[in-house]
């Protein structure tokens, strides 16, 4: 396990990391590990602002040539902005997963659900024992 | 070379050409072309050169073993067509009348009744023109049983994980929310989960068996009764059934619709959006809803059965009556093998995927399941080889070519990682599946030692490691003269 798991997000089993911004607002990206598993990064369907979400919600796809893969929100809430970059450069997420790869923030409904996330340790566990 | 690009204004294969410029009396003036149309201006010589040239870059299966096996297209017997172009077939008009084309519909007429016998089912239609149409014919079919029961409230379709990525497309585009569900590490379906998304909502699950991992669901009866008692319907997905022609049969296993890729099967051409046939058969229940014409047969004569017979019909599909041709070929396919041939092709088909399997693994390849017997194909994983060599199921596959193999199906399905699906169909000898394990064992070997080699390959063929990516960032798919 090489990939680089930032110890202040918060992750997902599905792969899905999440920052908890100042002002209650959460960015939302896909890791290191994810990118790598998918390949070169092709297309990115971003979710749509406005939208409102549940948590495990289907809310965009990552396609490389290899594969198409869902994203899922990590929490519930609702899109408030989402990385337009990403449709004329999807490859940022290759590069920069968890910086200039964001994928969308939201504004959460419940902060408590932040709670179920996993903390970076756990997460590297995860990734090493899922990988595949 | 385009053909475009050889081009000299007034060149010209005088050999076969017309005398004279054929009369255009009767056809309206408005009609007529002002100018001849930009086609290449080309002596004979060039022609046969250029369409020479580009057949010998064709890496097939007429000139190396082609392990993509019937997931992408079987050998077609040479047979096949030539039988399927009698003049008596060839010349017949689409809208003869029937007293007229007693011998095509009689082949077609067997036909159905053959795929009948070969899948159970309780009857056969042949209209859907491809594979992917006949899903929809199925699924759309799903949906008139409901709605004719007043059961409209069923939206969901269950795939497993493993499926075909037709399949939720298909349950999507008639208007289906897809479920899915997980693969067990030993390949078969999750009945538990199965059971934990069933309910009123369900309107059918659709599977492959065996299924996209190459092993054979040991629990389909289980999961037909399931799913008959919330009320849904069986989808086989026919891509696999090369593995078990004339040894079990959808309909046995409790199915309700199936759908066969004749290309896969039954040995008919395929080609990039080319004329394909996906014919349909169907359980009791569903009879009423199958697309038309199909043909009947009233003791004496052949006719076709149209919406007055079939009043339930999900309707037409295509211009008039699917793809002839390729019907005719997969009737011609059937006919020759028989009951007894179409044994012999699963019982090849699964002996020489188990063969090639065990051959690998036995020099040192990890399978993906290999506690399973194979079907008709298996699946071997690379990941060892990616993680400790950096070498890629990509980088092997491209360095097949160069030791004068086709490579396997890759990528496919995704929840194995860095994967080959190997498929060598029946119609392989013994020395070409040894062949195929040297190639590589030998491939094994380099990426040990001199990796650079297999990651930069292909070395030997036309072109070399296409840049795949920058071709789905980039499109451009429209030729332009230069200059």
């Amino acid at each position: 396990m090489s990939n680089d798991v930032p110890s202040e997000l918060k992750y997902t089993k599905s792969h899905e990391w999440v920052r908890v911004e100042d002002d209650g607002v959460v960015t939302i990206g896909i890791t290191d590990h994810a990118q790598e598993l998918l390949g070169d990064l092709v297309f990115v369907e971003l979710p749509e602002v406005g939208a409102e979400l549940g948590a495990g919600s289907e809310c965009a796809v990552v396609e490389s040539v290899k594969a198409a893969s869902d994203v899922f929100s990590p929490l519930s809430g609702e899109v408030i902005e989402v990385n337009e970059a990403l449709a004329e450069a999807p490859e940022t997420i290759n590069q920069e997963a968890y910086e200039g790869g964001w994928i969308f923030r939201l504004r959460l409904s419940d902060p408590a659900e932040l709670e179920g996330l996993m903390d970076a340790d756990s997460y590297a566990e995860h990734a090493e024992s899922d990988e595949h | 070379m385009l053909i475009y690009e050889q081009s000299q204004p007034g060149r010209r294969a005088f050999a076969q050409a017309p005398k004279q410029r054929p009369p255009l009396d009767g056809v309206p003036t408005a009609l007529q072309r002002a100018n001849p149309p930009a086609l290449p201006e080309v002596s004979e010589m060039q022609a046969v050169r250029h369409y020479t040239r580009l057949s010998r870059k064709n890496f097939s299966i007429d000139t190396e073993f082609y392990p993509l096996g019937s997931c992408t297209m079987k050998y077609n017997p040479r047979a096949c067509n030539s039988l399927a172009m009698l003049p008596g077939l060839l010349a017949r008009h689409p809208y003869a009348p029937d007293t007229h084309s007693q011998g095509f519909l009689a082949c077609m007429y067997d036909l159905q009744e053959i795929l009948k016998e070969v899948t159970g089912m309780k009857r056969v239609s042949l209209v859907p023109a491809a594979g992917a149409q006949g899903e929809f014919t199925g699924v759309a079919m799903i949906r008139a049983y409901h709605d004719a029961r007043g059961d409209s409230a069923r939206n969901e379709i269950i795939v497993p994980d493993a499926a075909h990525g037709t399949n939720p497309a298909t349950a999507v585009m008639c208007g289906y929310k897809v479920r899915e569900i997980p693969t067990l590490d030993d390949g078969d379906v999750d009945v538990e989960a199965l059971k934990a998304v069933l309910g009123p909502q369900t309107a059918g699950i659709m599977l492959t068996n065996p299924s996209t991992v190459g092993v054979f669901e040991r629990r389909i009866t289980e999961i037909a009764r399931l799913v008959h008692e919330a009320g849904g319907l069986l989808y086989y997905d026919g891509a696999n059934l090369n593995a078990i022609l004339g040894k079990v049969r959808p309909g046995d296993m409790g199915f309700d619709v199936i759908h066969m890729n004749l290309h896969k099967t039954f040995s008919t051409p395929h080609g990039g959006g080319g004329p394909g046939a996906g014919p349909v058969g169907v359980s009791e229940r569903l009879i009423p809803f199958l697309p038309v014409p199909m043909v009947g047969f009233d003791g004496h004569d052949y006719h076709w059965l149209t919406e007055k017979e079939c009043p339930q019909t999900i309707g037409k599909l295509s211009a008039f009556a699917g793809n002839a041709g390729v019907l005719l070929r997969a009737y011609v396919y059937a006919r020759l093998l028989g009951g007894e041939g179409m044994v012999r092709v699963a019982e090849y088909a699964t002996l020489n995927a188990n063969y090639l399997a065990k051959r690998l693994a036995d020099a040192g390849f990890d399978l993906a399941y290999p506690g399973r017997r194979a079907t008709h194909e298996f699946i071997v994983t690379l990941k060892k080889q990616a993680k400790e060599l950096g070498v890629t199921a990509m980088d092997f596959a491209k360095r097949l070519l160069d030791h004068g193999y086709h490579a396997p199906t890759t990528y496919f399905p995704l929840l194995v990682p860095e994967c080959f699906l190997i498929e060598p169909t029946e119609t392989e000898a013994m020395d070409a599946l040894d062949g195929f394990v040297a190639a590589m064992v030998a491939i094994k070997a380099e990426a040990e030692t001199s990796a650079e080699i297999v990651k930069t390959a292909p070395h030997t063929l036309p072109v070399r490691r296409l840049d795949d990516v920058r071709a789905a960032r980039e499109l451009d798919l429209r030729w332009q003269a230069a200059g």
